[in-house]
């Protein structure tokens, strides 16, 4: 019960981080899966409307409930203590950003049990996702499934663009805040201007296929082009909403083992805020092959370039960041290693991609894959695991093992180039991306056989870490309050894991990497900018929780309303809107008790504080 | 000015060597590394010039990498603090200048060939006008100006520019010769798209669908033919003689009656599904049975043939095709005798 009311930012980034871990396990399997089914040629281990259902729900899944929650998880857990706040700016709307995801979520999953999943790949493109051709209600889990969890991303990104600039610290201004501060910033940014867009296309798929409209139906007048064009204005920027963060980890992880402050602070700042820009500007490159023409086709290649410029910078402040300093190989600084080589062959390969003409051959085949994993995984699921293994002992007070920790590093790393790095050449010689199966003869054979066994080693890597944080739980929990003795940030001032209130007194800020200022000037800890006093905490609440259910019920409502049941008292209650009218008076009666009950939470006393 | 020449020079062995290993990589009739045409050497020159710049980056990236953390690693017996370094005015300016020559030198030739490959010759007199349109999941190929329709084998002259104009009858669809020219997706009317490519060498290409389209996406496949001038003249010929029928009477009455409501050959039939004109001389049956008297890379004609009649969904699922057993009543002799007549119906 705790756990459902709680709107403590520690205890909901752990929410997000056992349901983002329970999506990117469902999602795991998924890839192992696939990967079976191609190990040979003209294999039947799945039949290809399930691999198709299998490849869409990767995808899906992957982006949208395993990767931005384990993100959410390490933002909501550090973000609060690295500014010196005491939580962030709206703990209800925090703990309803939560419930809204995890509700779309187990939603979009039910498709496999409730007669088909989505088929028509992540990007879901019209017609094959239209009613026409995609007759279960695969799609319609789908966009209400992202609907709803999408709800719960944008209240999140909102709520941190709050927290971020209202509730620094005394002397904390902007160019002194940590990198990992600064991309959650830009990421929220982001996240506010791309995430309506995939709103609005989501509602107008939605229309087309369940109350028979013509946004994308050619015969009625619609284009399928322009679904193209507003899943992709939000479909690259969500690529930096996912890498942003992963930049700001090993900014922080690097320094801090290599006992050096960041290399080029103000450069890495303006690179980030360069890179969220010009993310807004290149949707059309992954439409080169749609036919728009020479000169959107010319512009499109161009301004994608350009993005290796601020990337690079951040490349070589990483490099020269440690240069002169004293590397330490603890398991999350070799994630933060490893991610530097691994997403620079991402990124370079994107740089390919961006000219046009060659576009024209690797576009929707195996170059796509590997180059887009070597982002994701390779950038993106180091950079993750740098954090986790990072922050972990703040998060749980509990240092999680080094030797384990140094397995899944090298089972992950090594597989993960077997799986993706061959698949550059897959892709060249002709292999394009999301077939069932291949005929044999093609020189496809050996190349794949490698790709899966990696894969399985990835696998093995996973394992390697459950039992980690397995064993790491039945430890006592007795961390230090800055374990890796090298913390340069405020969430290392105050113990592992933090009490309720985080900071007994608001720390006052004199620099940037405020802690390891105060280190180096001899100081024990931070100088306090406030007496002791009462602080005020806001009240657990189910309302989030009800307000979540209500939506789930009225998204399931509207999904069936124009099916037929067996049983007539079914049918009844789903064709009249019934089902979706009592889900919207949850979530609605839920926001009416929100406005009527006054809520002043509560306040935990001076004398309560030195007592503990 | 001299240095960047320098730099030049060095790059021309390594683009050339490159070349030629990835030149080594896939089937001569499928890779992308093997240009056979005009428009795949202009994508391929490209892709050498960028996978180039791409590993001179990487080699860069690395050294300094594996230099720093060799030689910085923390030793037992550090205590001192490293000097805090806030950055380098130059080095910065150095690492965001350099990267944007380099894009610079990449983009230049990208524009170039984004507008060489917009020109489509679709006004040319010279160049074989082709409808291409996708259907799930089949292609079907109309010669405009000869008035010649059929599906899977595109029968090309070689060294002639070929003019397309895709669409798709149902979901989008991508075409795609790997080793002629890079893909094109196939829209639905109102967004036509236009290219063009060439084949100088005579020979069987393959090809793909590269946009998911359904179940049987990965089975999309096709074939072009490139043949001499001579050759297509005579195929374009024999594809518009009369409709040759089964010499069994029984099985005609059954072809006519079952394939050709949705099939045709020749002047006879409706052209809805695949046309059969001549399927005997095709390079295969379905897309994906490919035909092979030698056995090494298929069956005979005759037996993919009867594979593909006598069981369609389990061959390409979620095709359009009945089942002429259950669906069209057919019996096995029929069907055999059908797929007797098909593999005979040849066009020399």
């Amino acid at each position: 019960m705790d756990w459902i009311t709680t709107v403590d930012h520690k205890k909901i980034a752990i929410l997000y981080l056992w349901a983002g871990g329970l999506f990117f396990g469902i999602g795991g399997l998924e890839a192992i899966l696939i990967r079976i089914q191609l190990i040979k040629p003209m294999n039947t281990f799945l039949d290809a409307q399930t691999f198709n259902e299998l490849i869409t729900m990767h995808g899906t899944t992957m982006i949208f409930l395993g990767v931005m929650p384990v993100i959410f998880a390490l933002m909501n857990a550090v973000i609060p203590l690295q500014i010196g706040a005491r939580d962030v700016a709206f703990p209800f709307l925090n703990a309803l950003g939560f419930w809204t995801f995890l509700f779309g979520g187990i939603l979009l999953n039910l498709s496999w049990i409730m007669g088909g999943a989505p088929d028509a790949g992540w990007t879901s493109y019209t017609p094959l996702s239209t009613t026409t051709y995609s007759a279960t209600h695969g799609v319609d889990f789908y966009t209400i499934g992202l609907q709803i969890a999408g709800l719960g991303t944008l209240i999140g990104g909102i709520n941190f663009l709050a927290t971020i600039i209202t509730m620094r610290a005394p002397g904390m201004s902007y160019m002194r805040m940590p990198m990992f501060a600064w991309t959650t910033f830009i990421t929220s940014a982001i996240i506010l201007f791309a995430f309506p867009a995939i709103t609005v296309g989501l509602v107008l798929l939605t229309f087309d296929r369940i109350l028979g409209a013509n946004f994308f139906e050619v015969g009625g007048g619609g284009n399928p082009v322009l679904w193209q064009h507003i899943f992709w204005i939000f479909g690259h920027p969500e690529v930096y909403i996912l890498i942003l963060p992963a930049f700001g980890i090993i900014s922080e992880v690097i320094p801090t083992f290599a006992r050096k402050r960041l290399f080029g602070y103000s450069s890495m700042v303006f690179a980030t805020i360069l890179i969220a820009f010009l993310g807004f500007m290149v949707w059309a490159h992954h439409m080169f092959t749609t036919g728009l023409g020479p000169v959107a086709n010319a512009l499109f290649s161009v301004s994608t370039m350009l993005i290796a410029v601020p990337t690079g910078i951040k490349i070589f402040n990483w490099l020269f960041t440690m240069w002169g300093g004293q590397v330490r190989f603890t398991t999350p600084n070799l994630f933060a290693v490893g991610f530097i080589p691994t997403f620079t062959m991402g990124g370079v390969t994107g740089v390919m991609l961006a000219s046009a003409p060659a576009d024209f051959q690797f576009h929707d085949t195996y170059f796509v894959v590997a180059h887009f994993h070597y982002v994701i995984v390779g950038g993106l699921v180091l950079g993750l695991f740098a954090g986790l293994h990072y922050w972990w002992p703040k998060m749980f007070g509990r240092m999680l093992d080094e030797g384990l920790g140094k397995w899944t590093f090298w089972t992950f790393i090594i597989g993960f180039h077997m799986t993706f790095f061959v698949q550059h050449f897959l892709g060249l010689m002709g292999m394009q991306r999301r077939v069932f199966t291949y005929l044999p003869n093609q020189q496809f054979d050996l190349l794949n056989l490698i790709s899966t066994i990696g894969a399985g080693l990835m696998g093995v890597g996973m394992l390697f870490f459950l039992a980690n944080i397995f064993l790491t739980s039945r430890k006592p929990a007795d961390a230090a309050d800055d374990p890796w003795e090298d913390g340069r940030t405020l969430e290392w001032t105050i113990p592992s894991p933090p009490p309720e209130y985080n900071f007994k007194q608001t720390p006052l800020v004199r620099g940037i990497d405020a802690f390891w200022k105060e280190k180096t000037a001899g100081h024990k800890g931070m100088t306090p900018s406030e007496p002791v006093g009462s602080i005020h905490m806001p009240s657990a609440t189910i309302l989030p929780f009800l307000m979540s259910v209500g939506i789930f019920i009225a998204g399931l409502g509207f999904m069936f309303s124009r099916d037929t049941f067996s049983s007539e008292a079914l049918s009844f209650l789903f064709n009249n809107y019934i089902v979706t009218g009592l889900g919207l008076l949850i979530t609605f009666g839920s926001m009416l008790m929100r406005s009527l009950y006054d809520d002043h939470g509560w306040h935990i006393e001076p004398e309560e504080l030195e007592g503990r | 000015m001299m240095k960047t020449w320098q730099a030049g020079k060095r790059l021309l062995p390594m683009t050339a060597t490159l070349g030629l290993i990835l030149a080594g990589c896939g089937r001569e009739d499928l890779s992308v590394l093997r240009p056979q045409g005009p428009a795949a050497e202009s994508s391929f020159d490209l892709m050498k010039l960028a996978i180039t710049i791409m590993i001179v980056v990487l080699l860069i990236v690395f050294s300094i990498a594996a230099y720093v953390l060799i030689r910085f690693r923390r030793k037992p017996e550090q205590r001192e603090i490293p000097e805090q370094v806030e950055g380098n005015f130059k080095l910065e300016v150095l690492w965001t200048v350099i990267p944007l020559i380099l894009v610079v030198v990449l983009a230049v030739p990208t524009v170039k060939a984004v507008f060489a490959a917009g020109n489509d010759h679709s006004d040319d007199k010279n160049a074989i006008k082709v409808k291409v349109t996708g259907h799930q999941y089949w292609w079907e190929f109309e010669y405009t100006d000869y008035g010649v329709k059929t599906a899977q084998d595109l029968v090309i002259p070689a060294g002639k520019d070929i003019a397309f104009e895709l669409s798709t009858a149902d979901v989008l669809h991508s075409f795609w010769v790997p080793s002629l020219a890079g893909k094109m997706d196939t829209n639905p009317d109102g967004t036509i798209n236009r290219f063009s490519f060439s084949a100088p060498n005579e020979g069987v290409y393959r090809g793909k669908c590269a946009e998911l389209c359904g179940p049987s996406h990965g089975f999309m496949e096709f074939k072009v033919k490139s043949v001499s001038d001579a050759e297509f003249e005579q195929w374009l010929a024999s594809m518009k003689s009369p409709a040759v029928l089964p010499e069994d009477p029984e099985i005609a009455a059954k072809f006519k009656s079952a394939c050709l409501q949705c099939h045709a050959v020749g002047d006879q039939g409706i052209a809805m599904g695949p046309d059969l004109t001549g399927i005997g001389s095709r390079e295969s049956v379905a897309g994906i049975l490919l035909n092979d008297d030698t056995g090494v890379d298929g069956a005979p004609i005759l037996d993919n043939l009867k594979t593909w009649l006598h069981d369609p969904q389990g061959v390409k699922p979620g095709n359009k095709m009945p089942d002429p057993k259950k669906d069209l009543g057919l019996t096995d002799e029929e069907i055999d005798g059908i797929a007797e007549y098909l593999a005979g119906y040849t066009l020399d």
